[in-house]
């Protein structure tokens, strides 16, 4: 039989799922047993008894000087940039992608312009952001919404612009005004796209975040890990990319989840 | 007293000219079948009709006003594909004409207005043969249901013409002679005059009550872009079927003809589980 064609059990299928993930444990054990063999003061492949103590400090103990769970604070502070960036990033996809998408005037004006800006690699105005605006979070929030949002617009511009043309002359045969057709034939119909497009653009905003947090910043996950990199702190290292691996991925389910949830039509056309 | 005139129409684009010099009258409440050979304009002339495109020279007039320059509620249509929005149900698509019509900030109404229209929706939902359909999605409808939603969708909005671009043309056999008696009872009850575009010789003439092919009077390869498509034949069909006249639509039961299915009951049929 092809390959293509094979049938996997749901018992095989679970376990081909998982055995990647146990791969990659079981390589970092072997390799971290044999270094620590070699030499017990290795930092770079830590036990996983050190990675453990080093989350309790970092996830349950209160920082000494400060008094904070730094885990916890870390995250949050991370997590607001991260929230504010995509969210306006998210409204000027929606505002612009569909404004391009249907206005004739706006799609001259516009997409050459947004075009350009999109090919503009955000880290090298990182400096200028941060000479203009300053250190605090409105440089690391500027930074993801120049680096997400030309994408995001594009990408919602090209789905308005792929709807058939009969649905909108339908509407306007059922005496829909360009805004209303805005309103209740595009928009509706772009939302499942726009937040698969933002679950993409978690990764390049979780990079955006980090780039900005390693240069300038007090709390942060990005910050912390590029803090303690000067100690070789490799146990607390592991902990923190894990976690923002974990809180990427959660976040890219939790908005499949919703798209699923608000828009089942979608899922019966295809997933669009 | 005509619903469409169309007076020496042509339209080109760039050097090809599509359509030559176009003229004829529509009567009201009449159905005309368009047919012609692919890429003879048929299409085109629709789209002229719904005021999607412009005429490159003369006038089309609708109820003797010079036809708006943009589609508008006084001319539904029906494709073959995309009539219905996907990411409304049955109802949804029903109710949203009149619902853009009558809501003209947000698109939707509320309370009593919109329990009213969800009557009126309901009764044309089950004139079409969709009843307990209301809350599915067109992709969980086959063609044939999906184009009986978009006709109903057209219909809520009472156009004085209704438009239709080979709106049968990818249904199965069987399914496309029970929706053609849909067609013509909602001619024949509806006051609005219907123009439809078709490849298919038998429905233009089962559906008709004039029949108007284009063609090309000039075929020659080097010639082709110079000269456009026209009237090459215009049957009135006889004996000639009228609107609103319930006698003549029974009749042609009684004709004799080799489709039984005219005979059935008409209301809610055909079983939408049937028709998958």
């Amino acid at each position: 039989m092809r390959l293509i064609n094979q049938q996997l059990s749901p018992p095989v299928a679970t376990a081909l799922k998982f055995a990647p993930f146990a791969l990659l444990v079981l390589a970092y054990l072997l390799g971290s047993a044999a270094r620590l063999a070699e030499n017990p003061n290795d930092k770079l492949l830590p036990a996983l008894s050190s990675i453990a103590a080093a989350v309790d400090l970092m996830a349950f103990t209160p920082d000494r000087r400060t008094g904070d769970y730094l885990l916890w604070t870390d995250t949050w502070s991370s997590l607001k940039r991260l929230s504010a960036g995509l969210g306006i990033s998210t409204g000027l996809a929606l505002i612009i992608g569909i404004g391009v998408g249907i206005v004739p005037f706006l799609r001259a004006l516009l997409v050459p312009f947004v075009n350009f800006v999109s090919m503009v690699p955000p880290l090298a105005l990182l400096p200028i952001l941060f000479i203009s605006m300053g250190l605090g979070e409105t440089s690391k929030i500027a930074l993801i919404v120049i680096g997400v949002a030309p994408i995001m617009i594009r990408d919602l511009a090209q789905t308005v612009l792929a709807l058939p043309r009969e649905q909108i002359v339908k509407a306007e045969t059922l005496s829909a005004s360009s805004w209303l057709i805005a309103l209740r034939v595009v928009l509706p119909q772009v939302m499942p796209r726009l937040l698969s497009s933002l679950r993409l653009q978690l990764g390049p905003a979780f990079l955006f975040l980090i780039a900005a947090e390693a240069i300038s910043a007090d709390s942060g996950l990005g910050y912390r890990i590029f803090l303690v990199r000067r100690y070789l702190s490799m146990d607390v290292i592991f902990p923190y990319v894990a976690w923002i691996t974990f809180l990427a991925a959660s976040a890219d389910f939790a908005i499949d989840r919703l798209r699923r949830r608000l828009f089942p039509w979608s899922e019966l056309e295809g997933g669009r | 007293m005509t619903a469409l005139t169309l007076k020496n129409v042509w339209k080109e684009y760039g050097d090809q000219v599509v359509l030559e010099n176009l003229s004829f009258d529509v009567a009201p409440r009449s159905f005309v079948a368009l047919v012609g050979p692919s890429g003879c304009g048929k299409s085109t002339l629709l789209r002229l009709l719904l005021g999607q495109e412009k005429v490159t020279r003369g006038t089309i007039l609708l109820d003797g006003a010079v036809l708006p320059q943009e589609p508008g509620p006084d001319r539904g249509v029906v494709y073959q594909k995309y009539s219905v929005f996907p990411h409304l149900t049955v109802l949804g698509n029903v109710m949203l004409g009149p619902e853009l019509q009558s809501e003209r900030i947000w698109g939707r109404l509320f309370g009593a207005a919109r329990r009213n229209l969800k009557d009126a929706a309901q009764l044309m939902i089950a004139e079409v043969g969709l009843s307990g359909s209301e809350d599915k999605y067109p992709a969980q409808l086959s063609g044939g249901m999906q184009q009986r939603l978009a006709l109903a969708q057209a219909l809520m909005m009472k156009p004085r013409v209704l438009l239709l671009d080979e709106p049968f043309g990818a249904l199965d056999p069987g399914i496309r002679t029970d929706i053609h008696q849909l067609m013509k009872r909602l001619w024949n009850e509806l006051p609005m005059t219907v123009v439809m575009v078709t490849h298919d010789l038998r429905e233009a003439f089962t559906l008709g009550t004039r029949v108007v092919a284009l063609g090309r009077t000039r075929d020659r390869p080097e010639e082709a872009a110079r000269y456009g498509a026209s009237i090459a034949k215009d049957i009135e069909i006889w004996p000639p079927r009228k609107a609103g006249g319930d006698t003549i639509f029974q009749s042609e039961y009684a004709l004799g003809w080799d489709d039984l299915t005219p005979h059935g009951a008409f209301a809610g049929r055909p079983d939408p589980s049937t028709e998958t």
